[in-house]
């Protein structure tokens, strides 16, 4: 079996006496996507923000190429080639859509200390972001205010964003939600094609994408893996059934 | 864009033509007037770096500006009396030459802005504002409490100093130079804004966590400019010292940081010419408010009023329209 790119072992984290994670150990193979399940207050955030810094957790690790990154902030982590996708959009609503795929052209390049040249004029970072753009198909809206743009589009600049970094796997965290059945077949059909470039935890309510894409799923119910493995698996896991498909076993 | 560029070019013609007409027509005062406006401005330009751009709101800014100013006085007291600052371990004296003395002044600046912010910066809000502020005010009680320079009385220069092949003492060359350097700080600040760091700061203040995901630090983007803006508003400090002859530690008083944010308020947050047009308000008002009452702020404190509440854009925004994200 291929070496994990991305692994955490045995996370756990409390806030308070709520346990919103415990002894969470999963991992990414290079070339798949696994999909993170859960119903609400499952824990899936507080895992996301352990995996990509600003939760620490109270106790296990995260792995990332072969490297311990527990300790590193997320914009270390980014730096490594961790690609995020955020599910409520952190987007520069006052930028242009091309600005904002070029802030992720300018992380890429390692620094943002250069302060006298044009970013848009750089073609360099203009050629990374336009290409992103055009990849996500939002080229023609490149001179459009991001506020202007519709809730599904901004999930597409925020794929956009993560595609500038060229990254090594990529952490999204709800691409599919408030998109419309359209979008979220062509965000679907999208990743599909994505994961033979990186490796996609993907944390997602949309059940349909889910069993369309996942090659392999983690559940997730109050911090815990309950269930793990192919869609078949878990289709015809009884306490997943009861947990969480809702279906009396 | 077309709209701001043109309302911009009009500001700083009008900041050019009003002292040459009163140089014209022998009104010194006006020159004065009009030079208090480019040194004001040009500490809101600095101001403007870190809480237009970054989205930092420092109350603290007087600490650069002060710092400026007592950089220029305690250089140019040693010079008037031919004591060296220091003998050991090397020689060092004072000096009446005006580059000189703005380089010291945006170093001491900008290494108290490093200090300042690389501890006020690991809050936020309105802690952030409340940290500035005490920094400012540390300052200011230091400067009154220092009998070497003038303590409370502040310090006074006999000669305005000297800059290589002007003279100095006609205010309209004077203002020559303190408008030179305000278009200079104003070219660089507009580079800055278009300029790769400019985007990730400006992002920094949108959306952090973007920032961070795309492997920036929002700390490093914010320190560094608040490092840069309190050089530029540093060598403000040291030209307004100059323009007056004098320092003293009303320069470090809270009220002079909240004046620099009510220029840049006025003028437009975040637009670049936004301090231009505030400075140029505020001294227009206090001129002419001024000679009518003695408590012309009450009508500040109105129009202030009715900027935050009706013309968020400040004088700028209410002109040229909504910020056009340029290309």
């Amino acid at each position: 079996m291929t070496e994990p790119v991305l692994a955490t072992h045995g996370l756990t984290k409390r806030f308070g006496a709520v346990t919103a994670c415990e002894g969470v150990s999963l991992d990414l193979r290079p070339g798949e996507i696994h999909a993170v399940i859960g119903p609400n207050g499952a824990g899936k955030s507080t895992l996301i923000g352990q995996i990509c810094g600003g939760i620490a957790p109270d106790n296990g690790t995260v792995s990332f190429l072969g490297r311990d990154v527990t300790g590193l902030s997320t914009a270390a982590r980014a730096r490594m080639g961790m690609g995020r996708t955020f599910q409520i959009s952190a987007l520069a609503m006052e930028d242009t859509v091309l600005q904002n795929a070029v802030l992720g052209a300018v992380g890429a390049r390692g620094g943002a200390f250069s302060l006298f040249r044009r970013a848009l004029a750089d073609s360099d970072l203009r050629q990374r972001a336009t290409a992103a753009l055009e990849r996500v198909g939002l080229a023609d809206h490149a001179a459009t205010r991001t506020a202007e743009l519709s809730h599904g589009q901004r999930r597409q600049l925020e794929v956009a964003v993560a595609l500038t970094l060229a990254p090594r796997a990529f952490v999204m965290d709800e691409p599919m939600a408030g998109m419309g059945s359209e979008g979220s077949k062509r965000m679907t059909a999208f990743l599909d094609e994505l994961r033979a470039e990186a490796p996609i935890l993907l944390v997602e309510h949309d059940m349909d994408a889910v069993f369309a894409l996942a090659d392999r799923l983690s559940v997730l119910v109050y911090g815990r893996v309950i269930a793990s493995g192919t869609v078949e698996e878990i289709r015809a896991d009884a306490r997943v059934r009861a947990a969480y498909l809702g279906e009396s076993a | 864009m077309k709209r701001e560029m043109l309302i911009n070019a009009a500001l700083m013609a009008g900041l050019l033509v009003v002292p040459l007409w009163a140089w014209a027509v022998d009104e010194p005062f006006t020159i004065t007037l009009a030079t208090r406006v480019a040194i004001l401005a040009l500490a809101a330009v600095g101001l403007n770096i870190a809480l237009g751009i970054g989205g930092l709101v420092s109350l603290g800014h007087a600490a650069f500006f002060g710092i400026g100013g007592y950089a220029m006085g305690i250089l140019a007291s040693h010079a008037q009396t031919y004591d060296p600052i220091m003998q050991w371990p090397l020689l060092v004296e004072g000096t009446k030459v005006m580059p000189v003395i703005w380089i010291v002044a945006v170093l001491a600046a900008a290494l108290a802005a490093l200090v300042i912010g690389a501890l006020s910066l690991r809050t936020s809000g309105v802690y952030f504002i409340m940290i500035t502020l005490a920094f400012g005010q540390m300052l200011y009680f230091f400067a009154i409490s220092w009998p070497a320079y003038g303590g409370e009385d502040g310090l006074s220069i006999y000669v305005r100093n000297d800059f290589p092949l002007l003279n100095t003492l006609d205010p309209i060359q004077f203002f020559a130079i303190c408008f030179a350097l305000l278009a200079l700080a104003l070219w660089f600040s507009a580079r800055l804004a278009a300029s790769p760091f400019g985007l990730a700061l400006n992002a920094a203040r949108q959306t952090p966590q973007r920032v961070e995901a795309v492997g920036l630090s929002p700390f490093r983007l914010r320190l560094a400019a608040f490092v840069l803006s309190g050089a530029i508003t540093g060598l403000a400090g040291a030209l307004f010292a100059d323009l007056n002859r004098f320092v003293s530690p009303v320069m470090f008083s809270w009220q002079t940081s909240g004046e620099i944010i009510v220029f840049i308020i006025l003028g437009g947050v975040g637009r670049l010419y936004g301090p231009v047009a505030g400075a140029a308000l505020f001294i227009t008002l206090e001129h002419f408010l001024g000679e009518v009452s003695d408590y012309w702020h009450i009508f500040l404190g109105l129009l202030l009023l009715a900027v935050v509440l009706f013309a968020r854009g400040g004088v700028i925004g209410t002109l040229a329209g909504r910020k056009v994200a340029h290309d």
